[in-house]
C-alpha cells in the first residue's frame, strides 16, 4: 500500500522517468507455449542477435546489451561503467552531442539506458517501421563514441548529482550500500554500481577511453528486438548495420571469487533519518554458479530459493504480511529479495522496517523465528500452490510487455545464462517440492553466511542553521 | 552527420503511421454507472477497474489522510472474510489486486487470467472488497499506524518534502493542498466512524467508473460490470469541488534540511481536464521540459551547465485547475544558479513561444509515439478509466494526434501567457542551510 523505501536500487537509469521494476524473481518468466518463439542468431563479428515477435501492436523495442557493469570494476575505478553509459549519449565522431536523442524523439521514439552490477543495456522503442533509425545509431556508438573531455567534465558532475539523489540523500539506500560492502569481501559486488564518490572525483576520460575499448564490442554485446517484425528482415537490417563491425580481444569476465565467511558480520549505519530499518543478507548461490560442475549447488537449489522468497513476501497472503505485518504486528513493511539470475554468487536480502512501538532489534528477532520455521517445518502445500499460480499467471501477464519481453531475454543472455532459461522456468518452479525449501533453508540460511545491518536513525538536525532569509517570502521551516 | 544520412532519417520521419487505436464500448449500468470497454482477445487477460471520485480532494478539513486510508482498508477484511484469506484467495487464483487513491480519484483494479475457472472466482472476491469492507478495528489501527510510519518516511526525502511544501502553496486553503497521506495530527484522530462514513458516502454506483480490458465478449463484460456495480450502495456523484483560484503573487518557501542535495521545485496553477488550452500546454510543455533528454529545461540545466541529474516540467490536469511544475536536484551551493537558469527558460518559453522548428520536432515525437502509449493492455485501460472519469470525448485518442498536428506557434504562447506567469511562481527549496546566498 504506503511507499515504501527501496532499499535495493540496483540498477541505474539515465533518467528517472523511465522506472523499471526489475523484480528479478519475475525477471526469468517466460511464456512456454510456441507462439513465444526466440528468433536466435550469431553475427560472423560475433554479435548475437535474438528476436521475439509479439504483432498485438505496431512497436518494436530494441535493445543493445553490454555484459560490462560494476561488478566487472576494480578498487578506485568504481562507477566508470555508469559514467560511461551517461557519456554515450554524449556523441560520436558523426552525430554530434545531442544528435542521438534528437534523431530518436524526431522519430517519435523514446530511449533510455541503465546499468547494474553485471549489465549495462542501451534500449528505443519506436513505431515498427523505424527499427533502422535504432540499429544505425546503436552500431555507430558501439565503436566510434567521441568520448570528449569537455563533455566529461561536465556529465561527471551530472553523475554525481546522481549518486547524491539517490544514495547521499536516501538513508534506505545509503544503509544498503554499506551492508554490500560489508557483505563482500573479495567480490565485485561490493562495489555500488554509481560508484564511490572518492573514485567518482578522480575519473579521467583516458580511463572512460581504455574501459570503453575493452567492452563495447560486438563480440561482447547481444542485440534483442522484439515486437511487430518478421525476424529475417530484421536480421537482414542487423547484418547491414553491426555485420561491418570489427571485433575485439574482450577479456574474461572478472569471478573474483567471495572468500569464505567466518562469521556474522553486523554494522550499524548512523545517518539523519526519521524511520530505522533492518537489512538481514544471506550469501547463497545462483543458476550460473549450480551449473558448474565442482559448485556443490544442485541445479534445483536456486529454483528453491525463488520459492522460498515467494513463500515469506510474495504476496498480501504470504508469511510476512499474514504473520510479520499483520499477525503480530512487528513490522511495518518487509520484503524478501533474491535473484537467481545475478552474475555471481549472491545475498538472498530480508528488509523492511519495524511498526510503530517496535525496534530493529524485535524485527530482527521476528525474521529470525520465521527463518527457523523453514528450517525445522516443510512448507504447506497450500502456500506452495500459491507461489505456483502466481508465476504461472505471472507468465503470462508480462506478455502484455513488449519491453519487458525483450528486457528478460537480454538479462539471461548477458549474465552467463541463455534466453532458453526463461522458457524453462515456470516448469522448474513447478518442480519445487517442500522438502527442498527446507533443504536450502537448513543450507543457505546460517550465521555464517548472514550480514545484519541496521540504519540507527539521528536526528534530523533542522535547527542546526537558521534558514536562510527570504526577501519578500515565507519562511517555513518544518 | 552526412547531408545524405540526415535526408534518409529525414524520410523515415515522415512515413505514415498505422496506429490500432482500441475501439472503446460505453453503457451505463441500471443505477447509473458508467462502463467503458475495450475488447482485446489476443492474450488471454482480463483487466478491471472501479474508480470513484473519492480521492483526497474529498478528506474532510482535519481529517486528511481518510481518502487513503479508506482505500487501503478495503481488502483487509470483507464479508466476514479476513485480510489473510480475501489475499490468499487473489493469489491462489493468480489474481492480481491493486488499491490506489490520488486528489481525485481513488480506484480498486483487479488483473486475472480470462479462464472462467480463475476469472469468476477472483471476481467474486473483488466484489466483496467493493460492496462489503468491514473496517474492523485491529485492520483500522494497524493501517493508522503505517500510514503514521510512512508519514514520518516522507520526513528524511527532501524530494517528498518539497513537493508537500509545493502543493500547500499553490493550492493554500483548496483541498487539493493537503498531502494524500495527510498528516500525523489529522491521521492519529481518524476512526471507523470516519472511515464508513467516508466509504458510504463516495464508494457508491453513482459515483463509479467501470473499466474492463482484455479477453471477454460484450455480454460477459456487461455481466461483470452489473455484478460489481450491484455491490455498490446506490449514490450519487458529489458535488463540484471549488474552482482553484489563481495565485495573487509569488511565494519562496525554503526548508532546512540535513541533505547534500538542494531539491529545487516551482509551479503554480496549471490547467484541468477539459481545458480547451490544453493540447496547446500539453504540447508546449513537451518543448519547455516534458521531453526527457531533449527538452529545453534538459539542456540548459543538466546539458549545459551539469547542475542537476533530474530536471523536468509537467502540467498534472485534474477536475479542476491542477498544477504546473518544475524541478530539479542540484548540489549545495548551485540552488541559486538553478532557480535562476529554470525560471530564466521558463519565462523565455512563456514570452516567446517555440521556435517553428522546436514545434515541428515536438509534434513528430508526439505523434510518432502515439502507438507506444497504447500497445498494452494496462496502458488502455489506464486511458478509458482517465477517459470515463473525466468524462472526456469518447473518441479522445482516435483524435489525439491531429489535435496535436493543430497546434500552432501562436497557440502555445498564447496558452502559456495565459496560464503561467514567473512572477507568480510559487519556489520551494529543501536542502542544507548553508546553501543559499545566491537565491534570488
Amino acid at each position: 500500500m504506503f511507499s515504501t523505501s527501496s532499499l535495493r536500487e540496483k540498477i541505474l537509469t539515465r533518467i528517472t522517468r523511465v522506472i523499471l521494476l526489475l523484480c528479478l524473481s519475475t525477471a526469468v518468466q517466460a511464456a512456454t507455449n510456441t507462439e513465444n518463439k526466440v528468433h536466435e542468431y550469431k553475427l560472423d563479428n560475433g554479435l548475437k542477435l535474438l528476436v521475439k515477435e509479439d504483432h498485438r501492436a505496431p512497436v518494436v523495442v530494441s535493445q543493445v546489451w553490454y555484459k560490462v557493469g560494476s561488478s566487472y570494476e576494480h578498487d578506485g575505478k568504481t562507477g566508470i561503467s555508469h559514467a560511461l553509459e551517461h557519456m554515450m549519449f554524449k556523441g560520436t565522431k558523426k552525430y554530434g552531442e545531442g544528435q542521438f536523442s534528437r534523431i530518436i524523439a524526431e522519430n517519435g521514439g523514446s530511449e533510455n539506458a541503465f546499468t547494474s552490477d553485471d549489465y549495462t543495456a542501451y534500449f528505443e522503442i519506436l513505431e515498427k517501421s523505424r527499427l533502422p533509425i535504432s540499429f544505425k545509431l546503436e552500431a555507430d556508438r558501439m565503436r566510434n563514441l567521441a568520448l570528449k573531455k569537455s563533455a566529461f567534465a561536465k556529465e561527471i558532475q551530472v553523475v554525481k548529482e546522481e549518486r547524491r539523489m539517490r544514495t547521499e540523500d536516501n538513508p534506505g539506500a545509503y544503509t544498503y550500500e554499506v551492508a554490500m560492502a560489508t557483505a563482500f569481501q573479495t567480490s565485485p559486488y561490493r562495489h555500488p554500481t554509481v560508484g564511490w564518490m572518492a573514485d567518482l572525483n578522480h575519473m579521467k576520460v583516458q580511463d572512460l577511453r581504455r574501459w570503453y575499448k575493452t567492452w563495447y564490442a560486438p563480440n561482447n554485446a547481444t542485440v534483442v528486438v522484439a515486437g511487430d517484425v518478421d525476424p529475417k528482415q530484421v536480421l537482414a537490417l542487423a547484418k547491414k548495420y553491426f555485420g561491418p563491425l570489427k571485433p575485439e580481444n574482450v577479456p574474461t569476465p572478472p569471478q573474483e571469487p567471495e572468500v569464505a565467511q567466518a562469521g556474522i558480520k553486523t554494522v550499524v549505519v548512523k545517518r539523519p533519518a526519521e524511520v530505522p530499518e533492518l537489512l538481514m543478507a544471506w550469501k547463497v548461490p545462483v543458476l550460473t554458479t549450480s551449473r558448474r560442475p565442482d559448485s556443490g549447488v544442485a541445479e534445483w537449489e536456486p529454483y528453491a530459493l525463488d520459492v522460498l522468497a515467494g513463500i515469506l513476501s510474495g504476496g498480501d497472503s504470504a508469511r510476512f504480511s499474514a504473520d510479520l505485518i499483520r499477525g503480530r504486528e512487528v513490522a511495518s513493511s518487509l520484503n524478501a529479495g533474491y535473484n537467481l539470475t545475478d552474475r555471481l554468487n549472491t545475498v538472498f536480502t530480508v528488509s523492511g522496517t519495524p511498526a510503530r512501538g517496535h525496534t530493529v532489534k524485535e524485527l530482527e528477532a521476528a525474521v529470525r523465528a520465521q527463518i527457523e520455521s523453514l528450517k525445522t517445518e516443510p512448507v504447506t502445500s497450500q502456500e506452495l500452490e500459491r507461489v505456483k499460480a502466481q508465476v504461472v499467471s505471472g507468465d503470462v501477464y508480462q506478455r502484455d510487455s513488449v519491453f519487458y519481453q525483450a528486457l528478460k531475454l537480454g538479462l539471461l543472455e548477458t549474465v552467463g545464462l541463455s534466453w532458453h532459461d526463461a522458457a524453462k522456468y515456470v516448469d522448474r518452479i513447478k518442480a519445487v517440492t517442500p522438502a527442498q525449501v527446507q533443504q536450502v533453508a537448513n543450507k543457505y540460511f546460517t550465521d555464517r553466511r548472514l550480514t545484519v545491518a541496521q540504519l540507527s536513525p539521528l536526528p534530523m538536525n533542522k535547527s542546526a542553521a537558521p534558514p536562510r532569509p527570504m526577501p519578500g517570502g515565507m519562511n517555513n521551516v518544518r | 552527420m552526412s547531408a545524405k544520412t540526415f535526408l534518409a532519417l529525414f524520410l523515415l520521419a515522415l512515413a505514415p503511421l498505422a496506429a490500432a487505436v482500441p475501439k472503446i464500448q460505453h453503457w451505463q449500468t441500471t443505477g447509473g454507472a458508467g462502463v467503458y470497454f475495450v475488447e482485446l482477445r489476443q492474450l488471454p487477460i482480463v483487466d478491471v477497474k472501479v474508480t470513484f471520485g473519492a480521492g483526497s480532494a474529498r478528506d474532510p478539513k482535519g481529517q486528511e489522510g481518510l481518502s487513503l486510508l479508506t482505500n487501503s482498508l478495503l481488502d483487509e477484511g470483507a464479508g466476514g472474510k479476513d485480510a489473510n484469506a480475501i489475499a490468499y484467495e487473489f493469489e491462489r487464483l493468480g489474481a492480481q489486486y491493486n488499491a490506489d487513491a490520488g486528489k481525485d480519484r481513488a480506484s480498486v483494479s483487479l488483473r486475472s487470467l480470462s479462464e472462467p475457472s480463475k476469472l469468476k472466482p477472483a471476481l467474486a472476491n473483488l466484489r466483496l472488497v467493493l460492496g462489503s469492507p468491514d473496517f474492523k478495528k485491529e485492520a483500522l489501527d494497524r493501517q493508522r499506524n503505517r500510514l503514521l510510519v510512512a508519514i514520518r518516511r516522507k520526513q528524511q526525502s527532501p524530494g517528498a518534502l518539497a513537493n508537500d511544501a509545493l502543493q500547500a502553496a499553490i493550492y493554500g486553503d483548496h483541498p487539493y493542498a493537503h498531502p494524500g497521506e495527510g498528516t500525523t495530527a489529522s491521521v492519529k484522530g481518524l476512526e471507523r466512524k470516519e472511515v464508513r462514513s467516508f466509504y458510504r458516502h463516495y464508494y457508491t454506483r453513482g459515483n463509479a467508473t467501470i473499466a474492463i480490458v482484455g479477453d471477454v465478449d460484450r455480454e460477459r463484460a456487461e455481466a461483470i460490470a452489473s455484478s460489481l456495480a450491484g455491490a455498490l450502495n446506490q449514490g450519487t456523484a458529489p458535488p463540484p469541488l471549488p474552482a482553484v483560484p489563481p495565485l495573487a503573487k509569488a511565494k519562496e518557501v525554503d526548508i532546512a534540511h540535513p541533505s547534500a542535495q538542494t531539491h529545487v521545485l516551482m509551479g503554480q496553477p496549471g490547467t484541468y481536464r477539459g481545458d480547451p488550452d490544453y493540447f496547446p500546454l500539453y504540447v508546449g510543455n513537451h518543448i519547455l521540459g516534458g521531453s526527457g533528454l531533449v527538452s529545453l529545461l534538459f539542456k540548459q540545466v543538466r546539458e549545459k551547465r551539469g547542475l542537476s541529474y533530474n530536471v523536468y516540467s509537467y502540467f498534472y490536469p485534474r477536475r479542476r485547475t491542477g498544477p504546473f511544475v518544475a524541478g530539479a536536484a542540484t548540489r549545495s551551493k548551485e540552488n541559486g544558479e538553478t532557480v535562476k537558469v529554470m525560471k530564466r527558460t521558463i519565462d523565455d518559453f512563456i514570452r516567446n513561444g517555440p521556435t517553428p522548428e522546436q514545434l515541428q520536432q515536438a509534434k513528430k515525437n508526439i505523434t510518432g509515439g502515439f502507438p507506444l502509449k497504447i500497445d498494452s493492455n494496462s496502458d488502455i485501460v489506464g486511458y478509458i478509466s482517465m477517459i470515463g472519469f473525466y468524462g472526456l470525448p469518447l473518441n479522445y485518442l482516435d483524435t489525439f494526434t491531429s489535435k496535436v498536428e493543430a497546434v500552432t506557434v501562436k497557440d502555445i504562447r498564447s496558452a502559456f501567457q495565459r496560464h503561467l506567469d514567473v512572477d507568480r511562481f510559487v519556489t520551494v527549496q529543501v536542502g542544507p542551510p548553508a546553501s543559499g546566498e545566491s537565491a534570488p
